[in-house]
């Protein structure tokens, strides 16, 4: 064969990769980008403003952890076909079962609430009355999912996930140092010395990057796409280049606001864009679009993953591929969670800074219990055969499950002990 | 509006009865973590009714 024909058939071979690929992708990219949701913009918002890049390092050490997590529900998805929820209760039976149910109902609500902060935030910078953008996102939403396709919903949110990208030409505008950020960011240190408020800030970024909804999210959503053990590796591949994906975009939120607003005191992303707007409106408008698309997102995703469990459990029909009248109870949950959880924002003097902080003291009641019920899952070698944790993959996953949990822990007890750490 | 309730109800049972026993084989280390579990959320349900002895008083 010769040179010429050698590269048209490897060539080939990797277009019929990539074409493999773009069929298997989506669950992966998903939950990773929509991880960046609102809570997470502001807290990697708030990062870049007290350190600057001085954290960039810890970012990039969140890229292995969020893989070695996410991976694991993607094996056990396409192996036992079965969502998150409905593995705890087959498992471990109806008493963990309901406890990780209810806690995740009421978590889900709670931070599909904090969405709707941050995407009225959002669009209040553009002078969007917070009620015509609670409509809007209802409406759009709920044409995303009742065209009865798991497949166009996922090409829908891809698409939001793509423009979870906006946060890079902004750093490109605001014209950073790279010798500063390669000096600063890159090597491993902690600005200020080790204290208190730092730590804040690590475990805040531990606690936006692992969250219980992921979980539930991701295996139903492979579950959904009707993914089997062949497609695991693309799986693996998926999830690993959300991961990269979610993390680039965390870096270069903390590039803009460490570039523009060091030394600012942020405590919601809308109030960085406000303020970024005072430097570079185009860098304004950005960070608040991508506020507005980060809640959006966040929103599409914890709804579903709500429904997907309760309708694992309760028997009803609970797949994007079914019409309103094939599974009424699925969307009726999906709908009922989204409009609550919106109207509640419009609801003048409602404790939304009570209902912002309590997402982490309920988050820390249930992601202990969903990593540990994971790892045991994935041990189970009756069901699980040849795709069961190695011992390889129990001493990362064990390690990372044990660090997030301490972690994640402390951050829940900070929150409702603010002096605690400082 | 009372049938719809006894509907839940019998199905939550129906739900109850069919996950009874775990699936998943109770070994020591399985014992265990979900002993650890229940220590973990007895201490946090601890602390967050200290956090509102706290605020009400």
């Amino acid at each position: 064969m010769n040179p010429l024909s050698k590269l048209y058939y490897r060539i080939r071979k990797i277009w019929k990769a990539i074409r493999l690929y773009l069929i298997i992708a989506g669950p992966g990219i998903v939950v990773m980008v929509a991880d960046n949701d609102a809570g997470g913009i502001t807290t990697y918002a708030a990062t870049g403003a007290k350190y600057g890049y001085g954290l960039i390092w810890f970012l990039l050490i969140l890229i292995p952890v969020a893989y070695y997590v996410q991976e694991m529900t993607v094996r056990l998805g396409a192996v036992t076909k079965r969502g998150h929820a409905e593995a705890i209760f087959d498992g471990f039976g109806a008493f963990w079962g309901w406890f990780s149910l209810v806690d995740l109902m009421i978590l889900d609500w709670l931070t599909l609430v904090t969405e709707f902060i941050g995407m009225t935030a959002a669009m209040s910078i553009f002078g969007v009355a917070p009620w015509v953008t609670v409509l809007a996102v209802c409406l759009l939403m709920g044409v995303i999912v009742l065209h009865g396709r798991y497949w166009t919903w996922e090409k829908i949110a891809l698409v939001f996930c793509a423009l979870n990208l906006i946060y890079i030409p902004g750093a490109f505008i605001v014209n950073p140092s790279v010798h500063d950020i390669l000096h600063e960011g890159l090597v491993p240190n902690f600005p200020g010395g080790f204290n208190g408020q730092l730590f804040f800030f690590l475990m805040a970024n531990i606690g936006t990057t692992i969250a219980p909804w992921m979980l539930f999210f991701q295996q139903s959503a492979v579950v959904d796409k009707g993914m089997l053990e062949k497609d695991i590796p693309w799986g693996r591949f998926d999830t690993l280049l959300g991961s990269v994906i979610t993390v680039v975009v965390a870096i270069f939120i903390v590039i803009v606001t460490g570039t523009v607003l060091r030394g600012v005191d942020i405590d919601s992303a809308s109030q960085a864009a406000e303020h970024l707007m005072e430097t570079s409106h185009w860098v304004g408008a950005f960070m608040a679009v991508g506020l507005f698309n980060a809640g959006l997102l966040g929103a599409i995703c914890i709804s579903l993953a709500s429904s997907w469990a309760f309708g694992e459990i309760f028997g009803w029909a609970h797949s994007l591929n079914t019409n309103i009248r094939e599974a009424p109870w699925f969307y009726a949950s999906y709908f009922f969670t989204l409009i609550t959880a919106g109207l509640v924002v419009l609801i003048p003097g409602a404790p939304l800074v009570v209902i912002t902080l309590f997402v982490q003291v309920v988050a820390v009641t249930l992601l202990p219990a969903a990593l540990v019920f994971l790892i045991l899952l994935l041990n189970d070698k009756q069901t699980m055969g040849e795709y069961c944790n190695t011992a390889r993959q129990n001493l990362i996953g064990g390690i990372i499950v044990a660090a997030i949990i301490v972690l994640s822990s402390l951050y829940g007890v900070s929150v409702l002990f603010p002096n605690l750490f400082q | 509006m009372a049938a719809g309730l006894k509907r839940l109800l019998l199905k939550i049972s129906d739900i109850n009865q069919r996950y009874a026993q775990p699936r998943i084989e109770m070994s020591k280390a399985v014992r265990l973590s979900l002993l650890a579990l229940r220590v973990y959320l007895l201490f946090l349900v601890a602390l967050l009714a200290y956090k509102f002895i706290l605020l009400v008083g």
